[in-house]
C-alpha cells in the first residue's frame, strides 16, 4: 500500500544513507564496544523530513532477530495436502485415535470447575510429579519435580526455552543434518550461530538400506567444537531419518561436550518409538552429563496428542533455571485442563510399564508393522527406503524414478520440493521434501529424498498402497 | 582448555557436593559428583534474561498456599466460567478425536475465523481471519510475541505505571528500553473516596517521553491494578503522539467487558489514523472465566502481524486445538447473543460490580480507602494511615512497604492482597509504596470469607 509513496524517496535516502555509514566508519573505531545505534538516530524521520508512510514503512520493520525467519516449509506443504482428495503422508500428525484412556480421562476433566483457573506457571503439580516419577525409572537420581522439570508449549516450546534461556548472540550450536527444521530459526532468533555437521551414509550394497548406516564422522564432528561452542543439538530418535543413536555415538558427543564444556539440548519426543533390536539411550544418564543436558519430550508424541501442545524439560536446576526465566516472561503458564489429564494419563501407563498394553509398549508394536508395510510399498515402486530404527517417519530415495518434473515451475527449488509437489498434484500423495530439514549448503546432499509419516491409520495407508500400486504398474 | 582452572574451581566448590548428596540414588559415583560442579565455567544463561530473572509473584503465591488465607491476590476467577463455555470444552475435548491433533499454526479455523468477524465489527474493520488475526498461548503469549516481533535493541517502549508487570521484563528481553509515565492522582477534593478515572497522564510529560526511539507504547485499558478505563480524550491523545512519533500501540484490552458504572470501553484501533499502527490483545481467559485455557489473540494490520507470525512460527508454533475450538463456540454463543440481556458480557459485568461494590464497603469498614475502578477484576486501596500508624513492619532493608504490609496482613490478618508497588519501575516503587491491590473476580462465599476476617481485623482495631 505504501511501496509507490515510498520509492520516490529512496534513492536520495540510498544516497544519504551511504554517507552516513561512511562517517560512522570513522565514529565507530573511537568508540570502541558500543554498538552502531547512530544510523537509526541519525536517519530519524524527523531530519530526514520523509513523509509519514516512508517513516511507518521504516518503523513498521521486524525487529533484527526475525530477519529471514519467516519462511515455514510446514506452512507451505500443509496447504498443498489440505486438498482433502491427497493422501498426506507429510505433516507428522497422527490420523489415528489416541488412546480411549487418554481421551476419557480430558473429557472427565474438563467437568471439573477448579481446572479452568490457571495452575503453577512451571507446570501444573500433579503433572511434574507423574513426570519426576516415570523418568526417575531412566535416570540416576531422583529428579526434584519443581526445580528439575518444566512444562511447555509442546516440545517445540521447550526447545524455545532452552535456546533463548541458554544460549546468546555469538555463541555457537552444533546443529546435525538433516534436523528437524526449527533448529536452525531459533538459533539463528538467538543471535547464535549454527554450526552443521551432516549424517553420512555408508554405502550399503545388498542389505537393506537402514538409518543406522547414517552416522557422524568422530573426527568431522570434533572439528566443530571449539571455545565458542555453547551447545550441541541432539535428536535421537532421529526425525526424519528415524535414527536411533547407539551407545557408543552417544559416548562420542558427551566426550566431546565434556572436553569443550558444552551444553547437549537432547530433543527425544520419539523416545518411546523404537523398533525391534534397538534401544533408545538418554545421554543425560551417561557420566558426567545430566550437569549439561536438557531433555525434551512430547506428550504430543507420546500418546498421539499432538493438538494438546504440552512438551516438558528436563535437566539440572542450574539450567532449568533459566528456562522457567524464559517461561515467566513467554506464556507463563501453559493450559491447565489438559495438564491434569496428561497426568492421569501417564499414571495409567506409569503403573504397567512392564505390561504390553502399556501405550509405550503397544504404539512402538503398532508402528512398527505400519513401517514394514511402508518400507514395503516404497521399495514395489522402485523408491530406495531407509528403514528407520525408530520414529515415525520413513524417508526414501526418490531419484531411482527418473521422473520427469520439467512441468513445475520454479527450476531454483531443490529436487525433491518439485518431487513432491510433482506427486501432490499428479499422484494425490503428499509427503515432505528432505532438503527442509537441510541448511542452504546441505540441501543438495539430501535432495533426492522425501519423507513419509507412517502414523496413519490403516485406511490411510490402504489408500497410499493404491496410489504406489498404480503408479508402479504405470511404470513397467 | 583450562583444565587448572577447572581444578581450581573443583577444590573450592568441593563443599557445594554435600547438598546434592541428599536425593541421589545409592550408587551415584564420586566422579559423577565432581562433574556436577565443574560445569559451564562460562556464563551459562543467555545475557538476554540478565534482570528478568526475579518474579515477585512466585513469594506471594507461595504466602498464600501457605497460611489459611481468603486469597484476593492472584487474578482469576474463583467461580466457574458459564455453562455455555464449559459445554463447548467438553464438546471440543469429546468430540471428533481429531481436535487431539495440530491445527492450524495461526489459529484454529473456526476461532480465527469469528474472531475476524466478532471483533472485525467492533473495530469497524473488515477483517481477515487469516492476516488479522493470531491465535496466541493467552494475552501473555501475545504480549511477548508482539515484543519480540517489533522490538530491537536500544528500541524504547513507553510504559504507563502502574503496569501489568510482565511489561517491563518483556521490554528488557527483547534489548528495549522501557521509558515509563506514570498515572498519577488528581484527588476529589471532598471526602469520597477516589475513582480510578481521578488518575490521569499529564499531557505535557506524556509528549516528553516520546523520543525518535520510540518503537511502541504499551496501553492497558481496563488497566491492571488500577482499574482505570481510559476515556476517549484520553485514547486521543495517545493516538496524537503516536501517529506523530510514528509509533506502535501494543494495547492490553483483556479486561474490555469488565466495564461498571455505564463506563465504555474504547478500542484504540477505532480511532482514526490507529488500525494500522496498533496491536490489539485480547483473553479468552478474561473474557469467559477460564483463565486456565491458556488462549489469547492479537489482531491487527496484516504489515504488522506478519511478524508476530514469525516469532510464533519459531516459538511455539501451534497452540492446544481443543482450547480454541472451545473458545470458538463460546464466541459464537455470544455473537448470537450480543447486546442482549442474556449475553455474557452483559451479565458479567453486571454480577461483578456488586462484587466490586461489595467489597468496597468491607474494607472501608477497617479504614483501609479503595479508588473506585471502572473497570477490570481489581481495585486499589490507599493503606497510607496504616503507614503512617505501624512504618516499621517487619521486612527486608529497603523493601517496599506495601510488600511488608501485604505479609504482615496475610499472617495476622488472614487476608491476601498484592502490592502495588509490584506494578511500578524500580525508581518510582518507593513513591507508590501505600497501595495494595485486591482482586473482586470471587464467589460471594470468598467475599463473606473476606468479611469475617474483615470484622475480626475491625474488632482488633477497637482500644
Amino acid at each position: 500500500m505504501f511501496n509507490s509513496d515510498i520509492s520516490i524517496y529512496l534513492l536520495p535516502l540510498k544516497f544519504f544513507l551511504l554517507s552516513c555509514s561512511m562517517f560512522l566508519a570513522r565514529a565507530r573505531l573511537c568508540t570502541l564496544g558500543s554498538r552502531p545505534k547512530f544510523l537509526k538516530t541519525i536517519c530519524a524521520s524527523k531530519i530526514l523530513g520523509l513523509s509519514t508512510s516512508a517513516k511507518m514503512s521504516l518503523k513498521f520493520k521486524n525487529a533484527k532477530r526475525i530477519e529471514g525467519l519467516d519462511s515455514n516449509v510446514w506452512i507451505e506443504f500443509t496447504k498443498l495436502a489440505a486438498d482433502p482428495s491427497v493422501v498426506n503422508l507429510g505433516q507428522g500428525l497422527p490420523d489415528i485415535s489416541p488412546p480411549v484412556y487418554v481421551k476419557e480421562e480430558l473429557s472427565k476433566i474438563a467437568a471439573i470447575d477448579s481446572l479452568n483457573q490457571y495452575t503453577r506457571g512451571f507446570g501444573h503439580p500433579s503433572l511434574v510429579k507423574a513426570l519426576s516419577c516415570l523418568y526417575e525409572k531412566f535416570y540416576q537420581n531422583q529428579i526434584n519435580p519443581n526445580k528439575e522439570i518444566l512444562v511447555t508449549v509442546g516440545a517445540y516450546g521447550s526447545l524455545f526455552n532452552a535456546i533463548q534461556g541458554l544460549i546468546d548472540e555469538g555463541d555457537e550450536v552444533i546443529v546435525i543434518v538433516p534436523f528437524y527444521d526449527c533448529y536452525e530459526p531459533m538459533v539463528r532468533m538467538a543471535g547464535a550461530i549454527p554450526v552443521f555437521i551432516p549424517l553420512r551414509s555408508k554405502l550399503v550394497d545388498g542389505k537393506k538400506w537402514s538409518s543406522s548406516d547414517w552416522t557422524l564422522d568422530p573426527q568431522e564432528l570434533a572439528s566443530k567444537f571449539n571455545s565458542k561452542t555453547k551447545a550441541i543439538i541432539l535428536n535421537t530418535p532421529h526425525n526424519p531419518l528415524g535414527k536411533v543413536y547407539t551407545k557408543e555415538e552417544l559416548q562420542v558427543i558427551a566426550d566431546l561436550c565434556i572436553k569443550y564444556d558444552t551444553l547437549c539440548i537432547s530433543d527425544e519426543v520419539y523416545e518411546w518409538l523404537v523398533y525391534t533390536g534397538n534401544k533408545h539411550f538418554k545421554i543425560a544418564t551417561f557420566p558426567g552429563m545430566w550437569e549439561r543436558t536438557i531433555t525434551i519430550g512430547s506428550a504430543g508424541k507420546t500418546f498421539s496428542v499432538t493438538g494438546w501442545k504440552l512438551g516438558w524439560s528436563i535437566g539440572p536446576k542450574h539450567l532449568i533455571k533459566h528456562l522457567q526465566t524464559v517461561q515467566q516472561n513467554t506464556v507463563y503458564t501453559c493450559a491447565t485442563p489438559l495438564q491434569e489429564a496428561l497426568a492421569q494419563a501417564l499414571w495409567i501407563d506409569i503403573k504397567r510399564m512392564d505390561d504390553p498394553e502399556c501405550y509405550f509398549n503397544s504404539l512402538p508394536k503398532e508402528l512398527e508393522v505400519k513401517r514394514n508395510r511402508m518400507v514395503h510399498l516404497l521399495e514395489s515402486v522402485g523408491l530406495k527406503p531407509i528403514v528407520p530404527d525408530g520414529g515415525y517417519f520413513i524417508i526414501a530415495d526418490v531419484s531411482l524414478l527418473d521422473t520427469d518434473l520439467s512441468d513445475m515451475k520454479n527450476s531454483n527449488e531443490p529436487y525433491d520440493y518439485k518431487f513432491v509437489k510433482w506427486m501432490t498434484k499428479n499422484k494425490k500423495l503428499s509427503a515432505i521434501p528432505v532438503s527442509a530439514f537441510c541448511n542452504a549448503e546441505t540441501k543438495l546432499q539430501f535432495e533426492k529424498f522425501v519423507r513419509f509419516c507412517f502414523i496413519k491409520k490403516d485406511s490411510t495407508l490402504d489408500a497410499a498402497e493404491e496410489i504406489i500400486k498404480a503408479w508402479s504398474r504405470q511404470k513397467f | 582448555m583450562a583444565l587448572g582452572g577447572m581444578f581450581r574451581n573443583a577444590a573450592a566448590i568441593y563443599l557445594h557436593l554435600v547438598g546434592p548428596f541428599r536425593g541421589k540414588k545409592s550408587g551415584a559415583s564420586l566422579a559423577r559428583c565432581l562433574h556436577q560442579t565443574l560445569v559451564m565455567t562460562k556464563q551459562l544463561q543467555a545475557r538476554r534474561l540478565n534482570g528478568i530473572d526475579h518474579n515477585p509473584w512466585v513469594e506471594f503465591v507461595k504466602l498464600a498456599s501457605e497460611a489459611d488465607v481468603v486469597n484476593l491476590g492472584q487474578g482469576f476467577p474463583d467461580f466457574a466460567p458459564p455453562d455455555f463455555a464449559v459445554e463447548a470444552f467438553q464438546h471440543a475435548v469429546s468430540g471428533d478425536f481429531m481436535l487431539n491433533q495440530y491445527t492450524k499454526a495461526f489459529g484454529y479455523p473456526p476461532l480465527t475465523k469469528i474472531l475476524a468477524s466478532f471483533f472485525g465489527k467492533l473495530l469497524g474493520q473488515d477483517m481477515d481471519p487469516l492476516k488479522n488475526v493470531l491465535v496466541t498461548v493467552g494475552a501473555y503469549g501475545a504480549l511477548f510475541t508482539a515484543f519480540q516481533a517489533l522490538v530491537d535493541e536500544g528500541d524504547e517502549v513507553i510504559i504507563i505505571e502502574p503496569f501489568f508487570d510482565c511489561y517491563e521484563p518483556m521490554t528488557l528481553m527483547a534489548g528495549g528500553r522501557p521509558v515509563f509515565v506514570s498515572l498519577k492522582l488528581s484527588p476529589n477534593q471532598d471526602r469520597e473516596l477516589d475513582s480510578s478515572s481521578n488518575w490521569q497522564l499529564d499531557p505535557t510529560e506524556l509528549a516528553s517521553k516520546f523520543t525518535s526511539r520510540t518503537k511502541a507504547l504499551i496501553l492497558n485499558t481496563p488497566n491492571n491494578p488500577l482499574g482505570k478505563v481510559f476515556s476517549r480524550a484520553e485514547l486521543e491523545l495517545v493516538a496524537s503522539l503516536c501517529q506523530q512519533h510514528d509509533v506502535v500501540c501494543i494495547t492490553d484490552e483483556v479486561y474490555q467487558w469488565l466495564v461498571y458504572d455505564g463506563c465504555q470501553h474504547v478500542s484504540i484501533a477505532t480511532l482514526p489514523g490507529m488500525w494500522e499502527r496498533t496491536l490489539t490483545i485480547g483473553s479468552a481467559g478474561k473474557t469467559f472465566s477460564a483463565t486456565g485455557w491458556k488462549v489469547g489473540w492479537v489482531l491487527g494490520p496484516e504489515s504488522l502481524l506478519k511478524h508476530l507470525r514469525t516469532v510464533h512460527q519459531n516459538s511455539i508454533f501451534h497452540c492446544p486445538t481443543q482450547a480454541q475450538a472451545a473458545v470458538a463456540q463460546s464466541f459464537e454463543r455470544e455473537q448470537l447473543h450480543f447486546g442482549q440481556p442474556s449475553s455474557y458480557f452483559v451479565q458479567l459485568p453486571q454480577a461483578i460490580q456488586r462484587c466490586r461494590d461489595h467489597m468496597i464497603q468491607s474494607l472501608k469498614s477497617v479504614g483501609l480507602r479503595p479508588v473506585i475502578p471502572q473497570g477490570s477484576y481489581f481495585l486499589i486501596t490507599d493503606i497510607s494511615e496504616f503507614k503512617s500508624k505501624m512504618p516499621n513492619l517487619p521486612g527486608a532493608a529497603d523493601e517496599p512497604y506495601d510488600r511488608r504490609f501485604v505479609k504482615w496482613m496475610i499472617k495476622n490478618k488472614g487476608l491476601m492482597a498484592i502490592p502495588v508497588s509490584i506494578f511500578y519501575s524500580v525508581p518510582h516503587q518507593k513513591l507508590f509504596d501505600h497501595y495494595i491491590r485486591f482482586c473482586f473476580m470471587k464467589d460471594e462465599s470468598t467475599l463473606q470469607a473476606m468479611d469475617k476476617k474483615l470484622q475480626k481485623w475491625k474488632d482488633d482495631l477497637r482500644p
